[in-house]
């Protein structure tokens, strides 16, 4: 049994490597030794991952050699964008190989349950999103992209911690105000007519073909029309958000009512317990997953809602205000800061709302090991 | 239970509520109107009967709730008695906002089977990757279109191409999530069974994963094509009002044109329900043909 083993990441990226010597040094300002020590590590990286070794022992080798590389080519850059070498690029695919090598090691024979700790499912992602973020970085700067087109996250790290202040303006008046309003108006507004309709046939009957069809509309289009009726501030937003949310709520809870089986229903009745208890105790409980499907369809609708709205008008503060206004004056880096600040508020209303599901749906065989 | 009637459990009911929404917005149109009008005739010192009052909230050139007829009258003229491809013509801005949804559809559609084909064979992907799209469903994407097509405009790309990105950009992520489920969706039997016949990747993969991916698919696209059109018509916002549904809707609310707002918001829900109808339709016979159990 031979001591080796290879595997084609670590074979292109060690071929990568070898070819990025050819160019040295990788930028303008960066130490002649520095792009050696680069080239040294990944070459290890490469050769330690290839060997018969346990996988910690190549889990290590292949972050140290990986991350390191990638950080020495960051570092390289400083002073120097626009002045890449191909023989930089090469050692930036050959570092990123090493990250694939180093996710799919960690990702294990793909057989769920083998290797699929707490740890592993949160690290293999965010070892995803980092190198997305070294490669945007590295490439931007490195082949000197132009800011306007596409600023690099570094870039956008500064502006985002620098201009705290208008993006708490922004936060307030699109998030706290709009969104909050108008999500809880609308959600709850779609679930009482969904529970007044349940209780009617006929309502129900009539209702859900038309909620059906609507929710498939263009309904952000209503947004010129809140922004005539209720003004540039706030209201209009929330406007908006209430009409796009109410729908999606409206038919899930309906489709989430009528999720019980006849078995259950007959157990209630043998109880003679009236609609409303049956309602309370069993077919609420049972809508709950449709309903939580339907928060987590509005969490991101109510956003969106909110900032193509402030695209038809604003007072002169609001997410979409501020991504419109700077994208014409050509500050990528303040467009880009204000979707960061999109997504994570959007990831942490979503990933609430999952806490909350879990919590209140505990029994749903979803959540079963 | 007695038998369903389609007279009796959708078309009276839905009839009747239709109704009660047309008869709310007429009551709404006079509500919202009647104040600017009162207005109007007091400074102008007339007066008027019930009636003529009546009458003419209901036709004011500039509402702020146009009448149903107003609008109806409005989608008349600009699809009927104008050229299809005049610049006043809905057709014509419906063709554009269409094509464009049509074209990003069809990229997105594309590259969300082969980002489920990806996720589905390379178990690094489905760990790395596949979070991220869910994320990435919570993020606002519609919020970057205006920076995509003043970016993609900057480099010299206009006209179809942003607006189609934009709708790839969302109709992807239905399409990819919807097919992953898909395409996973054959029981441990029937890859056991494939597995006997010694078949290899591809020919499970084009035999018994993508037959059984079939029903997914197309609700999701369903999904897509809905999402697809917000995004053309979003795509549109940003370049100023030259032609589509989202230009209309912009111009409208630059000029205060509340009835050209409705007539294009008709009209791109029609262009919606035609779309959801059609792929409904499609994958209904694909499913029929396919030997899928009709529901």
């Amino acid at each position: 049994m031979s001591a080796f083993r290879p595997n084609w990441q670590a074979l292109l990226s060690l071929l990568a490597t070898i070819y990025s010597l050819t160019a040295l040094p990788f930028t303008a300002t960066m130490n002649p030794a520095w792009s050696i020590a680069a080239v040294v590590i990944l070459a290890a990286g490469a050769l330690v991952s290839m060997l018969r070794a346990a996988s910690s022992i190549q889990t290590t080798a292949l972050a140290l050699a990986s991350f390191g590389a990638a950080a020495l080519l960051i570092v390289g850059l400083a002073d120097a964008s626009g002045t890449a070498t191909a023989g930089y690029f090469a050692a930036l695919v050959a570092a990123w190989l090493l990250g694939w090598r180093l996710v799919t090691v960690l990702s294990g024979d793909g057989s769920r349950g083998s290797q699929s700790g707490n740890l592993i499912s949160i690290t293999v992602p965010a070892l995803f999103g980092i190198w997305v973020l070294i490669l945007w970085e590295c490439i931007v700067r490195g082949a000197g992209v132009p800011f306007v087109l596409l600023p690099p996250p570094s870039a956008i790290g500064l502006r985002f911690a620098g201009s705290l202040p208008i993006l708490a303006a922004d936060f307030r008046q699109t998030v706290l105000k709009a969104v909050l309003f108008g999500y809880v108006v609308g959600s709850l507004t779609g679930f009482l007519v969904a529970i007044l309709a349940d209780r009617f046939r006929f309502f129900a009957n009539g209702l859900l073909p038309i909620g059906n069809m609507v929710s498939a509309l263009p309904m952000i289009g209503i947004a010129p029309i809140m922004v005539i009726w209720f003004g540039f501030d706030w209201q209009s937003k929330a406007a908006v958000v209430i009409v796009m949310t109410f729908f999606p709520m409206l038919v899930n809870t309906l489709a989430g009512l009528a999720a019980t089986g006849d078995m259950e229903r007959d157990l209630m009745r043998t109880y003679g317990a009236s609609h409303w208890q049956v309602l309370l105790k069993l077919r609420l409980q049972a809508a709950m997953p449709f309903i939580f499907n339907a928060l987590k369809i509005n969490s991101t609708l109510a956003l969106i809602g909110a900032i193509v709205a402030e695209f038809f008008g604003t007072p002169i503060v609001g997410m979409g205000f501020r991504i419109s206004t700077e994208v014409g004056r050509m500050n990528l880096d303040m467009v880009w800061a204000e979707i960061a600040l999109a997504a994570v508020v959007g990831s942490l209303f979503y990933g609430a709302l999952a806490l909350l599901e879990r919590t209140v749906t505990f029994w749903h065989p979803s959540y079963r090991r | 239970m007695n038998e369903k009637s389609f007279i009796r459990d959708r078309l009276v009911p839905v009839g009747s509520i239709l109704l009660v929404i047309l008869i709310a917005w007429y009551v709404a149109a006079y509500s919202m109107n009647a104040p600017f009008q009162r207005d109007f005739d007091r400074r102008a010192g007339e007066t008027r009967t019930t009636a003529e009052f009546l009458m003419l909230t209901m036709t004011q050139p500039k509402p702020t709730m146009p009448a149903p007829h107003q609008v109806a009258s409005n989608l008349w003229k600009n699809t009927f008695t104008v050229k299809p491809w005049s610049k006043r013509s809905l057709v014509y801005h419906s063709w554009i906002t269409l094509s464009a949804t049509l074209l990003g559809f069809a990229m997105g559609t594309a590259l969300g089977v082969v980002i489920a084909i990806g996720i589905v064979h390379v178990p690094a992907l489905d760990r790395s990757f596949l979070p991220w799209i869910i994320a990435s469903q919570t993020i606002p994407i519609l919020a970057i279109a205006p920076m995509i097509i003043v970016l993609l405009s900057a480099i010299g790309v206009t006209g179809l191409l942003p607006k189609a990105l934009i709708s790839t950009y969302l109709s992807f992520f239905p399409v990819a999530v919807g097919m992953v489920k898909g395409l996973r969706s054959p029981d441990v039997l029937h890859l056991d069974l494939m597995r006997t016949y010694s078949a290899d990747k591809l020919q499970t993969l084009w035999k018994l994963r993508i037959p059984a991916s079939v029903p997914f698919f197309f609700t999701s696209m369903k999904v897509a094509i809905a999402a697809s059109l917000i995004g053309a018509i979003v795509g549109e916002l940003p370049t100023g009002a030259v032609a589509g549904i989202g230009s209309k809707l912009l111009a409208g609310s630059y000029y205060s044109q509340t009835v050209d707002i409705f007539a294009a918001l008709i009209a791109g829900s029609v262009v919606a329900i035609l779309l959801v109808t059609t792929v409904d339709i499609v994958g209904r016979f694909v499913n029929t043909r396919m030997g899928a159990r009709s529901q």
